[in-house]
């Protein structure tokens, strides 16, 4: 320490002065700002979550019967011979739930065919595939689990109720109480339905059976057709606009035009599929493959849609790779192709990885255009017969299967369409976690 | 010269300089003082320059250090460096046409015991006088950048030669005339080559400035009229 | 720096590796060089000093032909290299760059090992038949660029992972790879501290035995400490071109002098 005069400070650091106490002041209310905002938004995200699971998990769900059912030979010549068929097998079922009935001790003077509308109309034909499927059982006794019919299934999940029932034509109270006695039984009970993921869609008077699955895999082969057409194209056109095109005004006129294609409604697409893809392609052209509701043609739509944003992903990652990459490469005697082939391209890739992602994502969950060219959601009754059938046969997509359902009058449908948005964001959440672990992938190799 | 754009690295230059201009004056003052004093027998006075020699060697200490730091600190360059170097060498002479004079002043006090013919040591009085103005004038050169000034210095060092010249063969003569003239006349002609050498000295400060006003020494030969080296003629 | 010694000085300008007659350069509108002259000796270090915005870079830029990868910039006049014009239309660029290799101001190693940092010059220009040979190469580049006692143990360690001296040094390795005749350094200490500059410096001066070094650098004592030639440019003009030594004590220019000295004007 030295002796030196200590000085006085002009002003004391110790004290705030009026205009730091302001400007602290309004810092601290802008913090608070952003919490609320962020407050806000993480409610809203909750109130959409909460929305989604309450509403659409009961979906994963359905309500089975357990029956045994005698494969009466002669019941079932006399109802291949029929004209309606699956309404004789369905009578089958209705007289084999009479006789379980009776076997757990329920009485009903309720008529076989009144009863029987407790199933599921399908299961007639859920039967009639089995006996056919199965000759050597004939003449036995087969238990079988049935679907419950939507009411019941409703009744179960409480979405129905007893007042409800008294504008019902096909369900009433005595059907009730018989659920509640055969539930009672361990007979009908609520399970996990794995026919709703990976089963198709089914009418509208049986939503009990309808399931995504082959919507599933439209989807599926959709984001095939745009990954492999989208990502080549997407990143060969922006390699060539930012590393070696010209600086022109036509290449400024491309670049306006991509950001705006980017920022086009999407049905325009989906119109635009139809006059190019079906109409010209399919018709004047007469390509066989580009057919309506086919998922080639609703990947190319996608891949359409999906360009821009690659584009413009891409052109962001690699002009975000440092100019000095590029002279160092070209300063060691590299070509501008072996520069960016060798060192911009994998700097750059993380970032059109996750472009590309985002750029599937909207793809995937892209509705409007697809019901333009078709692809509507009562098309997925059937699984396709092989992979290259499966980009030709008509089938939907997800969402417009999720759409399909939620504009059908039976709430039945509705619980549906929530289950089916939580499938989707299952893909969704799965697509972005690959984005992020490839992301951290390249990005580790410095 | 226009300014730095560091102005205070113009101050250091400066005041280096203006060390040098004091330098000067106290060595002008000095070798006019030593020939008084030797010309009128002023013991005091000899004893006077004898004393200011100190301060002069001291300013020389003082300038090579500051000299260095600004070479260590500015790392000057082109002029400004010919400007620190050439102070340096300037220094370095006045010191030691200091060092003449002082041992002017010194002999001074010798000579006052002798007997002296009239007229001898006036014209080495006269001759100190003229390397007086010799080191003003180079000075001045120095200060104003003034190269042809510099260079007219130079010739001048021819007169201080001739002005030797003359007086060698006088003592010569004095000596061999009568031998009790030998002592003194030895003394005082080592004080006119002492008076001969600042003239030189005065010379390489001049022919410093032409350097540091055009960047190159002068190139040709300094005209030497000190002949009394080369003839064994009296 | 035995080699720095001032009787070593001397340079021997009969052997002209580059010469540039009247070259202008323009961006755009903006006339960058205006119409420089410039001989450039064999196995000499050249610096070109002079203020921001001189065009000493992008003349240098000129050189190997970098100024191509700007669509604006526009080259006139000859630029010879041993005597053939670089900018004939029968060169191409990329034959060019590999004899006349380039440092950036910024020490840019690939994010790559520093085996791979060193190898892709003689990769892409097929220099070495096999692993062995390559490995050769590699070493001596890195020798070359004096760093090698300091990588040798972790060759295949991120280039990218080393101090901002080493990758400067590393990124001049990889330069000398490829075998050039001329090696150009834009400002190739300017992101150094004094003693990783000290040895990029030392480097330099070695380098000199083989190539001829051109260094465009802000800081005239590194000019003065490097080169033995040094071109002054003054807005797009090439001022006073000569020996350092001459430049820096007596320049024959008045705007040299005031640039060297720091004076106003």
């Amino acid at each position: 320490m030295t002796d030196a005069p200590v000085s006085k400070p002009k002003s004391s650091l110790l004290v705030q002065d009026a205009r730091t106490k302001r400007r602290n002041a309004s810092e601290a209310r802008f913090k608070i700002y952003g919490l609320a905002a962020i407050g806000i938004g993480c409610a809203f995200l909750l109130t959409l979550l909460t929305a989604i699971l309450f509403n659409g998990v009961p979906a994963f769900k359905q309500t089975f019967v357990t029956l045994s059912v005698t494969l009466d030979p002669a019941a079932i010549e006399d109802a291949e011979n029929s004209t309606l068929k699956t309404a004789k097998y369905k009578a089958m079922v209705s007289e084999a739930l009479l006789a379980e009935l009776t076997e757990v001790g329920i009485q009903t003077d309720m008529d076989p065919t009144k009863l029987g509308d407790m199933l599921s109309s399908a299961t007639g034909d859920q039967i009639r595939t089995y006996a056919l499927a199965h000759p050597e059982q004939m003449g036995q006794t087969v238990e079988f689990t049935v679907l419950g019919s939507s009411r019941v299934d409703g009744y179960m999940k409480g979405r129905v109720t007893r007042e409800a029932l008294a504008n019902d034509k096909n369900l009433d109270a005595e059907h009730l109480d018989i659920v509640d006695q055969l539930a009672a039984a361990g007979k009908l009970s609520l399970k996990f339905n794995p026919a709703f993921i990976f089963g198709s869609d089914a009418s509208e008077k049986r939503p009990e059976q309808a399931g995504l699955g082959v919507s599933v895999v439209g989807s599926f082969i959709m984001m095939l057709v745009v990954l492999f057409l989208s990502l080549p194209i997407g990143v060969a056109a922006s390699i060539y606009l930012e590393e070696f095109a010209p600086k022109s005004r036509l290449t400024d006129l491309i670049e306006v035009n991509i950001s705006n294609l980017a920022a086009v409604p999407s049905i325009v697409f989906g119109i635009l599929g139809v006059a190019v893809f079906i109409q010209f392609g399919g018709g004047s052209l007469g390509i066989d493959a580009l057919r309506k509701s086919a998922p080639l043609v609703g990947g190319l739509v996608l891949t359409l849609m999906t360009l821009p944003t690659i584009i413009i992903s891409t052109r962001a990652a690699l002009k975000a790779v440092p100019p000095s990459i590029r002279e160092a490469a070209l300063g060691v005697g590299a070509s501008r192709m072996q520069a960016v082939f060798h060192h911009v391209l994998p700097l750059a890739a993380p970032g059109i990885l996750t472009g590309t992602i985002i750029g599937l994502a909207q793809a995937l969950g892209e509705t409007a255009p697809l019901l333009l060219i078709g692809m509507v959601g009562f098309v997925a009754t059937n699984y396709p017969s092989g992979f290259f059938d499966a980009f030709t046969a008509p089938n939907s997509a997800m969402p417009a299967q999720i759409y399909e359902w939620a504009k059908r009058a039976d709430p039945a449908f509705y619980e549906r369409a929530w289950g089916g948005i939580i499938i989707l964001l299952v893909f969704l959440l799965a697509l972005n976690i690959i984005a992020v672990i490839l992301r951290s992938r390249f990005e580790r190799r410095w | 010269m226009s300014q730095h754009i560091v102005s205070s690295y113009d101050r250091d230059l400066e005041s280096i300089q203006a060390l040098v201009l004091r330098m000067g004056g106290l060595v002008e003052a000095s070798i006019l003082d030593a020939a008084q004093s030797m010309d009128t027998r002023d013991l005091e006075l000899a004893a006077d320059v004898r004393r200011r020699d100190k301060a002069i060697d001291e300013l020389e200490i003082k300038i090579n250090e500051a000299s260095a730091t600004c070479i260590a600190l500015r790392a000057p360059v082109s002029k400004d460096l010919r400007t620190v170097l050439t102070v340096m060498k300037i220094a370095g002479s006045l010191e030691r046409i200091g060092d003449y004079s002082k041992n002017m002043a010194k002999r001074t006090n010798v000579l006052a015991e002798q007997r002296l013919l009239d007229g001898q040591t006036a014209t080495l009085r006269r001759m100190a006088r003229e390397v007086q103005g010799m080191l003003k004038d180079a000075l001045d050169a120095f200060i104003q950048r003034d190269a042809e000034l510099a260079e007219q210095v130079r010739l001048r060092d021819q007169d201080i030669d001739q002005m030797y010249n003359t007086a060698f063969r006088e003592f010569l003569t004095f000596m061999m005339e009568d031998p009790r003239n030998i002592t003194p006349c030895m003394h005082l002609h080592f004080i006119a080559k002492n008076i001969e050498r600042m003239g030189d000295l005065v010379t390489n400060i001049a022919e410093q400035v032409v350097y540091l006003v055009t960047g190159d020494l002068p190139e040709d030969p300094r005209p030497k009229m000190d002949t009394t080296s080369l003839s064994t003629k009296v | 720096m035995n080699q720095m010694s001032l009787i070593d000085r001397a340079v021997d300008m009969t052997h002209i590796k580059i010469a540039a007659r009247g070259v202008n350069v323009y961006y755009g509108d903006s006339h960058a060089i205006k119409d420089v002259n410039v001989e450039i000796a064999d196995k000499t270090v050249t610096a070109f000093i002079g203020p921001s915005g001189c065009g000493k870079s992008t003349f240098l830029r000129c050189l190997n032909r970098m100024n191509d990868t700007i669509d604006i910039c526009r080259v006139t006049g000859d630029i010879l290299l041993d005597n053939e014009d670089i900018y004939d239309k029968r060169v191409d660029p990329v034959q060019l760059r590999a004899k006349v290799g380039m440092v950036f101001q910024k020490p840019n190693p690939f994010p790559k090992s520093i085996y791979d940092n060193v190898a892709y010059g003689p990769r892409i220009h097929g220099l070495a038949k096999n692993k062995a040979e390559l490995d050769e190469i590699v070493e001596k580049a890195l020798r070359r660029g004096a760093i090698w006692n300091e990588v040798k143990d972790r060759l295949h360690a991120p280039g990218t992972g080393l101090s901002g001296g080493q990758q400067q040094r590393l990124c001049i390795a990889r330069a000398v790879a490829t075998e050039p005749e001329v090696l150009l350094m834009d400002e190739p200490c300017s992101a150094l501290d004094p003693i990783a500059t000290a040895q990029v410096e030392e480097l330099i001066d070695e380098l000199r035995q083989d190539y001829s070094v051109i260094i465009v650098t802000h800081s005239m004592q590194q000019a003065a400490r490097v080169s033995q030639k040094t071109a002054f440019f003054h807005l797009g003009n090439l001022v006073e071109y000569g020996d350092t030594g001459q430049i820096f004590t007596n320049p024959r220019d008045p705007r040299t002098e005031s640039y060297i000295s720091g004076r106003i004007g």
